[in-house]
Order: structure tokens, then C-alpha cells, then sequence
């Protein structure tokens, strides 16, 4: 093949080609001037909008949790704390296989078996950066095993973080309450922005009641995120500069309960192996000096997180750890409220100092045979009010009642309190009930139970029928005997506590409406009489008063679970333990310038004069320094 | 043959005694502007791509080997003179051909596409045709008539459209169609009638359309994202407008190498391959991507030169070819990573990391020194 082919003309193919190549350059020329145009467009003119877009790119706000506030007894001991705890941490976007993972961890006991279905779908939910609590607080064996077997792990690992701690464990189980993960109907009451990065809340007790104060305020701080929004790590990038600045979080404010840690103490242990609840109350300012109920439960499972097999058990227990028995539980009253009953008589000239009754073990109205029975089978004999008091005569408020009558004792048991909530500052209170004719129109159906009858009367006058009241009221109530009538708001906060400034906000006594009795010769006769009730030579309680070193008063109480049938014999050793009477006593001390008063309640105690008195004695004797803490 | 060698010998024997550096560019058959215009471009890529793979040294490393692999391409092709090239230039198609054949029945599937074959290495066959397909072109036209006619055009046509069609359908649109535009330069250079190019251009728009009915899903979402990006930013439109908020949020001098955030916090996909012309454009601004694109164009200007002053219609056309179809890379990829195109998977030349196509550039500017180094032994 020549390379001279006869039909071609070098010189004029070659201008043609230049030609050509002048008019690709210009089309060249054209199309990379297009892109110039743009690239000026984009980085010249449109520079300030891109620049602000990769700002708002990279640049995330992450909430800083505040730290929650601490909550102390009123001499400044700790209650609930924070505590640095390691907890055990998923990551699913680095963990291959999280069933095999969860079910290998599962093997070595950090977590429960039960629990694997749980936290595979939160890990299948989800940023999948973000890690998931497997468990809250890691024991030091559970750190140290877990640090030999990690490299088996990966994507596991533990992180120290805050964990609310109380270090009492049971003691202010229902008092104090406890913190738990949110939820999603926390989610809905909370405010979101407030809450943004906190992981738990207050779910009961005064952890929720005041949760406004002690969680404290949300700090920001500005992040740098990568496009799947993960966190970068700051260095000394240029990357950080024009960052806003961050806000520090505000600590949640501490709090002083009224709460005394010893009294506390001596009530739950009293109350061991029982079911019951205590109030201590100062009848001066209504702080409340102790409350519990039994069987508690240890709050830091609910703060560390427990495993579902733990909360079905606290769940199903038949003793029910989880109720609080203290503001929530309602028991018939029984002769706890004779007191009342004897003032609101003498107010209302039902009766009179004098007057006695012959008490023949029982009582029967007018033209019915059906016998109202006396807790003394065989009779008190001729009583007085005073007498009525001290030994608990049945009969005796029986017979007055009829004079007293329904809506007098409505009047003025309503004054001390009973029937309503006290208003005292942890939720879920219930206000207990007291019948009055009114109340059985509007709550009854049929027109039969509308009708308020005579009988009614009769079991209302020792506390037992529809009446209600919970420890919390009958505390209450005998504080206000204790002030003669004078009534406090009874309140568990002393004081909040800026934690910054260390400026305390106190709680001072809130006074309610008096009771209406204002002759003093009545409150003279009927707290003598109580005083007998525990150191007289004939009182219900005297065993426990007896060699006291203080001056007492005191009302023992029964109330019935089921009623007994007419004429069947009494046995308790055959009633089942959980159908035998609610043993209640109620006390305050010293008599002569009160400053604690107590409510007992035994559930199936039977006794309240030998099973719920020994109780309330042991709390007042702490208090005023002849405990044993005090002693020893 | 023998003249070759003998002009090649004397040329060795004038530059040996010198023992410069120009002495030993020219006895190895270099282009010194060239050379020195490439390995600018292959130094900045490797910076802009240090930083746009996260600072990772490793690929670095292995990006500086590929480029050491095809700059010793480059070397052999220049030592192959024209006519040599030429010669084999019909096997070397028919080969390819053969290859691509394979590729579409027994080839490896990569990425939902396949591409590949695998003879103890992985390449690609469409890479091969980049250059096969101008040398074909040009070696129909070398001793035919000039301006091309109608009869030899469509002959031509069909030489396009086989290996066009076969790159396409594995599927590959962004190379098929670079294949296609490095023929077309070569009839365009050879003085086609503009009046018939026109035609075709207008005949071009139904069968845009009929084109437009052979696309893959992905492909016609590329284009309609094109249209309107912000109509799925999270899906579809993500690249592009990542990218347009990298490149301007640049600016003029860029936010400073290794400092942008765009592309080192994961926003910008595709940052080390396709899109590194947008960290580019983050990290060193306007001045940067000018920079850059200045290079490019000295680059393309020196094989016009190259092509202007090749001494037959094979060298002067393929030199031409391969130049103009290096602006063509430069072009779809700048435009598609700035919004201008849709997203069609053509990489930055010598820039964006990758193997196979970087030997294939170094190649075609090895054809390019060969040409420019060959030219005084060829008659007048």
C-alpha cells in the first residue's frame, strides 16, 4: 500500500483538517466556557446560598441532658443521687448478626433470655448509629467478664454514664418514687425540646411530682455530623470554626424532704413481712416525717432498667410491692375515728360527758332483731364517752349515732379531713370516702340503695360501711386532733434548693380550715381520753404505753374485710390470713405539746391495739429521743 | 521498514552524546509538552484525590502505581510508529470486537452491569475500543477521499455503531457513547459536509426519542433528575445537589485542602470517582477547577498542534480524534458534576480513581507522541 494515493491532495487535505480543527477548538472553546459559566455561577453568585446550605449540612444541635436534681431527708442525707454506672451498649451498624450476638451474650447471663426479642427490634428500629441500652448498670464481675470476652463482641461495649441511685434502697420506694426510661406517653406530657437528650423521667412519687424542679434545663452544643448524621469527632479542623456557641445545661434543682431517714427506717423494718403503710406527721406545720408502705421494692431497678421477667414479678406479686398503700390504699377507718365522732356528739349535743351507756356486747335497733356486735363479745358494762374512748365500746357509738345522725357526722369527720384528698404533694392520691345521704342519691342506681338507712348509721359510727380513708387522711385527721382542731396541708418537700446559688425556696406550713369545735373543755375530755387510750389503766393500747418516758394519746382501729354472718362464731385461726380485720392505730406525742402524730395500718393484722400501736410507738419514740438509735 | 529504523538510529546516535534530559525525551520519542502538561494534571489529581478518599494513603498509593502503569503504556505505545499502528489497526478492531462479544455472553457482572472479563486480570473491552474504534475510522479514511463520501460515510457508520451498539447494551451508556463521539470527531476532522452534519443533527432529535424508549430506568431517572433535582433530594437528585453545594460553597479559593466538609463528611457520593471534580471545586474554589481545566486545555491544544502537524491522514486524524475526545471526558464529567448533564458514569480524566481507563488516556497520548516524534521521516 503506497502511502501516495493517486486521487489525494496533501496540501488541500491538510488546510481542510485545520480547517476542522480551528472549528472544534471554537466548539471546544464553547463548551468548556458553558462550564466556566456555570462554575462562576455556582461559586461566585450563588456562593452565600451553598455556603449556608453546607453549613446547614454538616452543623447539628444536640441536646445536652441536664443533671438531674438531688433529693435529700431533712438532716441533708442523700435519698436519691446520680451515680456514674457502666452500661452495656449495642451498636446494630456494627454488629454483623445482633440475634446471634444477643443470644450469645445471653450466654454468659449479662442479659436475659427473655429479653432478646425486646432489644432486637430496637435495634432493628432506629438510627442505626445510635446504640442501644442493653443494660443499665453492669456489675464490676459482669465489667471484668465482659473485658475478657469482648473481642467476641463486636459492636458491645460499655459506657460510663449518669444512673440515678438511692442508696436506700426500699426505704423511699413509694415516698421518693423512682426514675424510668420515657415512654412514649412521657413523650406526649413532656415537653419534647426540654426533654431532648434526657433518657429518663420521674414516674411516681415526688421523682414525678417534681419533676418540673429537678430536672433542670437543656443545654445545646453544636456538633459537626457527617451525612448520616454521625457524629464527627472535633479536632483542631478548621471544620469547627463559626460554630454557634453551645449552652451549658442548668442542674435540676435539689430538694429537702420533711422526710426523716431513721424514722423511715423503723417503719419499713416494723412493718417487715407485713402489708401496711405508715405516716408520721408534724401536727405543727404538716411535714411529713415518714412515709411508707410495705411491701416496697428497690426503685433502682426501674432507674437501672430491669429485665421483663423482674417487672412481671413485681407485677404479679399478690403483695403488691408496686402499690402505695400510703396515699393510695383506702381501708375502713374502724374506731379510729371515735375521736371525731365524740367531738362532732359533744358539738351537736348528740350526748354529753355524763351520759353512759350499758354496753351488753351488741346493739339492736328499734324493731329490727338483726345485732350490731360490740369487738367484746361479753360487754364493756356501763361506759361514759371517756370510757367509750379509752376501750373502744362499740355499743356506745352505736346507740349515740342514731342521735348524731349521718349528715352531722359527714359535717364534721369532712372537717378533719377524711373524704377528701389532703392535697399533699405526690400524685396519685386518693381521697378516700365518707358516706352521707347525698352521696348514696348520686352514686346509687337503684332507688332501694339511694335510700340512706338507719343501719348505715350504726357501722358508720365505729368507721366500717361505705367509709374510706387512706393512712395519709387518718394521719391527718390526727394531727388536727393533736392541734385541737387546727389543720395543716401535710406536704413530703421542705425545701428546693437552687444548686447553683444554694438558695433554699422553703415549703412553709400551709394552714387549712379549722375544725369547727372550739370548746376547749370538749378537746380537753376526748384527748384525755386518748391519752388513756395507751397510758390509762383500762386503754386498748395501755400494754404499749405502759413506761413510757413521755406523755401519749392514741385510737386504736379494726375494720373489717369481710363481714361476719349473724351468730357464726369468730375464729381467727380459721379466717385466712387475708380475710382477717386491717389492724389501725393512730397516736400522737407528747400529749401535752404535740409535735409527731402517726397513722398505722396492718393489712389482716387483726389487732390494731397489739399489732399496729407497738408500730406507731416505735416512731414516735425515735423521734423524740428515746429510740433505740437514740439510745444506744 | 529499513528507512525507519536507519532515520530512528541516527536520531539515537545525534542525541546520545548530548546525554540531556531533551537528548533522552527525544530518543525515547517524548513530547515534553505533553508530558509535562500530563503529569501537572496527574500531580494536582493526586492531591484532590488524597483528600476526597478521606485522606487514606493507601489508595493513594495504589492510584499512583495505575498512573505509573499507564505513563510505561504511554512510553510503548510512543515508541510504535504510525504506520505500524496503522497496519495492525484492522486486527486490533476485529480483536476487540471479538472481545466485546465475549464480554456481552460469558463477561463478569459488575454493579448491574457487565463489563468485565477476567484473563487472569480484570479489563474491560470497551476501554480497548476507546482507541480502536478512531483508528479504525482512520484507517478507512487514510487513503480514501477527502472530504469522505456519502457511501464511505455509511460504511464508517456501521464501523461506529457495531462496538457503539455491543458497549451499550452491557449496559454502559457513558462509554458507548464517548466511543461513538471519538468516531463521529474522526469523520468531522476528515471534513465531513457541515450542511449533512446539520441533517443528522436535526434527524438526530426522533431518534433521541426512539433512544430515549431504549433506556434503562436508572438512566431516564438521570435525566429527569437533571431536569429537576430538588424533586427527590434525598433519592435521585442527591448527587447533583450535594455536588452543586460542594462546588459553590467552594467558592473563589475553596475552603483549603483536606477541608472540605462536604466531601470528608460523607455528604458528596461518588467523591474519590465521578464526583472529585466537586471536592475540586469545594476545597480549592474557582481558582482551583480554573486551574485545572487550564491544564486540560493546554493539554488538548498541544495534540491539535500534534494533529496539524501530522504528515498523513491516519496520524493526522487519530491524533485529532484523540484529542478532541479527551475534551469530550473533561466536558461530560465537569458538566454532569456541575448540573449541566445528566449523570452518565464518565470519570475525570486522570483525576477520578480508577485503572483501566487511565491506561487507555495514556495510550491514546502515547499515539499522540508517536505521531509528533515519527513525523520527519514521512514524505512531504
Amino acid at each position: 500500500m503506497s502511502l501516495l494515493s493517486p486521487i489525494k491532495d496533501h496540501h488541500s487535505e491538510r488546510r481542510l483538517f485545520i480547517g476542522r480543527a480551528i472549528l472544534a477548538s471554537v466548539v471546544s472553546f464553547f463548551l468548556l466556557g458553558t462550564v466556566i459559566a456555570r462554575l462562576v455561577q455556582l461559586q461566585v453568585f450563588d456562593h452565600e446560598l451553598f455556603a449556608e446550605k453546607s453549613q446547614g449540612n454538616r452543623v447539628r444541635i444536640e441536646a445536652v441532658p441536664p443533671i438531674r436534681g438531688l433529693i435529700f431527708d431533712r438532716k441533708g442525707r442523700v435519698i436519691a443521687e446520680n451515680l456514674p454506672a457502666y452500661q452495656l451498649e449495642l451498636i446494630p451498624e456494627q454488629v454483623d448478626d445482633i440475634n446471634d450476638t444477643l443470644i450469645r451474650l445471653a450466654a454468659i447471663n449479662l442479659i436475659e433470655r427473655d429479653d432478646i426479642p425486646r432489644f432486637a427490634a430496637l435495634s432493628q428500629s432506629g438510627q442505626r448509629f445510635k446504640p442501644v441500652t442493653l443494660k443499665f448498670r453492669l456489675t464490676d464481675e459482669e465489667i471484668a467478664n465482659f473485658a475478657i470476652q469482648r473481642p467476641r463482641f463486636p459492636g458491645v461495649d460499655f459506657r460510663p454514664r449518669l444512673v440515678r441511685h438511692y442508696p436506700n434502697g426500699e426505704l423511699f420506694a413509694h415516698a421518693v418514687g423512682y426514675v424510668g426510661a420515657l415512654d412514649t406517653g412521657d413523650m406526649q406530657r413532656l415537653d419534647s425540646a426540654r426533654y431532648a437528650g434526657t433518657s429518663h423521667t420521674g414516674k411516681t412519687g415526688i421523682e414525678s411530682s417534681f419533676e418540673n424542679d429537678l430536672h433542670g434545663d437543656v443545654g445545646f452544643r453544636h456538633l459537626i455530623t457527617n451525612a448520616r448524621g454521625r457524629q464527627v469527632p472535633a479536632n483542631s479542623s478548621e471544620l469547627l470554626d463559626s460554630l454557634p456557641m453551645d449552652e451549658t445545661p442548668g442542674p435540676g434543682a435539689n430538694i429537702y424532704l420533711s422526710l426523716d431517714l431513721n424514722l423511715q427506717k423503723i417503719a419499713y423494718n416494723a412493718l417487715e413481712g407485713r402489708r401496711g403503710a405508715v405516716v408520721a406527721l408534724d401536727p405543727t406545720t404538716g411535714e411529713i416525717l415518714a412515709l411508707v408502705s410495705a411491701p416496697a421494692f428497690d426503685p433502682n431497678l426501674f432507674a437501672v432498667g430491669m429485665s421483663t421477667g423482674q417487672y412481671r414479678d413485681l407485677q404479679d406479686n399478690l403483695d403488691r410491692p408496686l402499690f402505695n398503700r400510703a396515699v393510695r390504699g383506702t381501708y375502713p377507718p374502724g374506731s379510729t375515728i371515735k375521736p371525731m365522732l365524740a367531738l362532732a356528739a359533744l358539738e351537736s349535743n348528740a350526748t354529753n360527758l355524763t351520759r353512759k351507756s350499758v354496753c351488753i356486747g351488741y346493739f339492736q335497733l328499734q324493731g329490727d332483731d338483726h345485732r350490731y356486735r360490740d369487738w367484746k363479745p361479753e360487754g364493756h358494762g356501763p361506759v361514759d364517752l371517756h370510757d367509750a374512748i379509752a376501750q373502744s365500746c362499740d355499743v356506745y357509738f352505736y346507740e349515740m349515732s342514731g342521735v348524731l345522725g349521718i349528715d352531722n357526722m359527714h359535717k364534721y369527720l369532712t372537717q378533719f379531713g377524711l373524704g377528701s384528698a389532703t392535697g399533699v404533694d405526690v400524685l396519685g392520691e386518693r381521697p378516700g370516702l365518707v358516706p352521707s345521704r347525698e352521696w348514696k342519691r348520686n352514686n346509687f342506681r337503684d332507688r332501694d340503695d339511694k335510700r340512706w338507712y338507719h343501719g348505715e348509721t350504726v357501722i358508720a359510727s365505729i368507721g366500717q360501711g361505705f367509709m374510706l380513708a387512706t393512712p395519709l387522711q387518718l394521719a391527718s385527721a390526727v394531727s388536727t386532733l393533736a392541734m385541737r382542731g387546727s389543720r395543716f396541708q401535710p406536704h413530703l418537700v421542705a425545701a428546693v434548693e437552687d444548686p447553683l446559688s444554694g438558695e433554699r425556696d422553703l415549703v412553709g406550713p400551709r394552714r387549712l380550715a379549722d375544725v369547727e369545735i372550739d370548746n376547749e373543755f370538749y378537746w380537753d375530755n376526748v384527748l384525755e381520753a386518748m391519752h388513756d387510750v395507751m397510758q390509762g389503766p383500762s386503754g386498748t393500747a395501755r400494754a404499749v404505753g405502759f413506761g413510757a418516758p413521755y406523755e401519749m394519746a392514741g385510737k386504736s382501729g379494726t375494720a373489717q374485710v369481710v363481714s361476719i354472718a349473724q351468730d357464726e362464731e369468730y375464729d381467727e385461726e380459721e379466717i385466712a390470713e387475708r380475710l382477717r380485720d386491717h389492724a389501725l392505730f393512730i397516736a400522737f406525742a407528747p400529749f401535752d405539746d404535740p409535735r409527731i402524730a402517726v397513722a398505722v395500718i396492718v393489712e389482716n393484722g387483726s389487732s390494731g391495739s397489739s399489732v399496729a400501736a407497738p408500730i406507731a410507738k416505735a416512731i414516735m419514740d425515735e423521734y423524740l429521743g428515746y429510740g433505740d438509735a437514740a439510745t444506744q | 521498514m529499513l528507512r525507519l529504523s536507519e532515520t530512528q538510529r541516527m536520531l539515537t546516535h545525534k542525541a546520545a552524546p548530548l546525554r540531556t534530559f531533551s537528548g533522552l525525551i527525544h530518543g525515547l520519542n517524548i513530547d515534553g509538552p505533553l508530558l509535562g502538561g500530563l503529569l501537572l494534571i496527574c500531580i494536582f489529581g493526586l492531591f484532590v484525590l488524597y483528600s476526597a478518599a478521606g485522606e487514606n494513603a493507601s489508595l493513594l498509593i495504589n492510584q499512583a502505581v495505575r498512573l505509573g502503569v499507564a505513563l510505561i503504556a504511554m512510553l510503548i505505545v510512543a515508541q510504535l510508529p504510525p504506520d505500524f499502528l496503522r497496519r495492525w489497526t484492522p486486527w486490533g478492531y476485529v480483536a476487540g470486537l471479538l472481545l466485546l462479544v465475549l464480554v456481552l455472553t460469558r463477561g463478569d457482572v459488575g454493579q448491574g452491569a457487565q463489563r468485565w472479563l477476567d484473563f487472569g486480570i480484570r479489563f474491560q473491552p470497551s476501554e480497548a475500543m476507546k482507541l480502536a474504534v478512531p483508528m479504525m475510522t482512520a484507517w478507512f479514511l487514510h487513503d480514501r477521499q477527502i472530504p469522505p463520501r456519502i457511501g464511505h460515510l455509511a460504511i464508517i457508520a456501521v464501523l461506529i455503531a457495531v462496538p457503539t451498539i455491543m458497549i451499550a447494551r452491557q449496559p454502559d451508556l457513558g462509554t458507548s457513547l464517548l466511543i461513538a463521539a471519538s468516531g463521529i470527531i474522526v469523520i468531522i476532522l476528515a471534513g465531513m459536509s457541515l450542511r449533512l452534519m446539520f441533517g443528522l443533527g436535526v434527524l438526530a432529535i426522533p431518534g433521541a426519542l426512539v433512544l430515549w424508549n431504549f433506556m434503562q430506568d436508572y438512566q431516564k431517572q438521570r435525566v429527569l433528575t437533571l431536569l429537576n433535582p430538588d424533586s427527590d433530594p434525598l433519592g435521585a437528585g442527591y448527587n447533583i445537589i450535594q455536588s452543586k453545594i460542594a462546588i459553590g460553597s467552594g467558592g473563589l479559593f475553596g475552603k483549603g485542602w483536606t477541608n472540605g466538609s462536604q466531601a470528608h463528611l460523607e455528604f458528596l457520593p461518588e467523591r474519590h470517582t465521578d464526583f472529585i471534580f466537586a471536592v475540586l471545586g469545594e476545597e480549592f474554589g474557582l481558582f482551583g477547577v480554573l486551574s485545572l481545566l487550564g491544564l486540560y486545555m493546554f493539554v488538548i491544544g498541544r495534540g491539535l498542534y500534534i494533529a496539524v502537524q501530522a504528515h498523513d491522514t491516519y496520524s493526522r486524524l487519530l491524533a485529532g480524534s484523540i484529542s478532541l475526545t479527551f475534551l469530550v471526558y473533561v466536558f461530560v464529567n465537569t458538566a454532569m458534576v456541575t448540573g449541566l448533564v445528566p449523570v452518565v458514569g464518565v470519570p475525570l480524566p486522570l483525576v477520578s480513581f480508577g485503572g483501566t481507563s487511565m491506561v487507555t488516556l495514556m495510550a491514546g497520548f502515547g499515539i499522540l507522541m508517536s505521531v509528533h516524534s515519527h513525523r520527519k521521516l514521512l514524505p512531504h
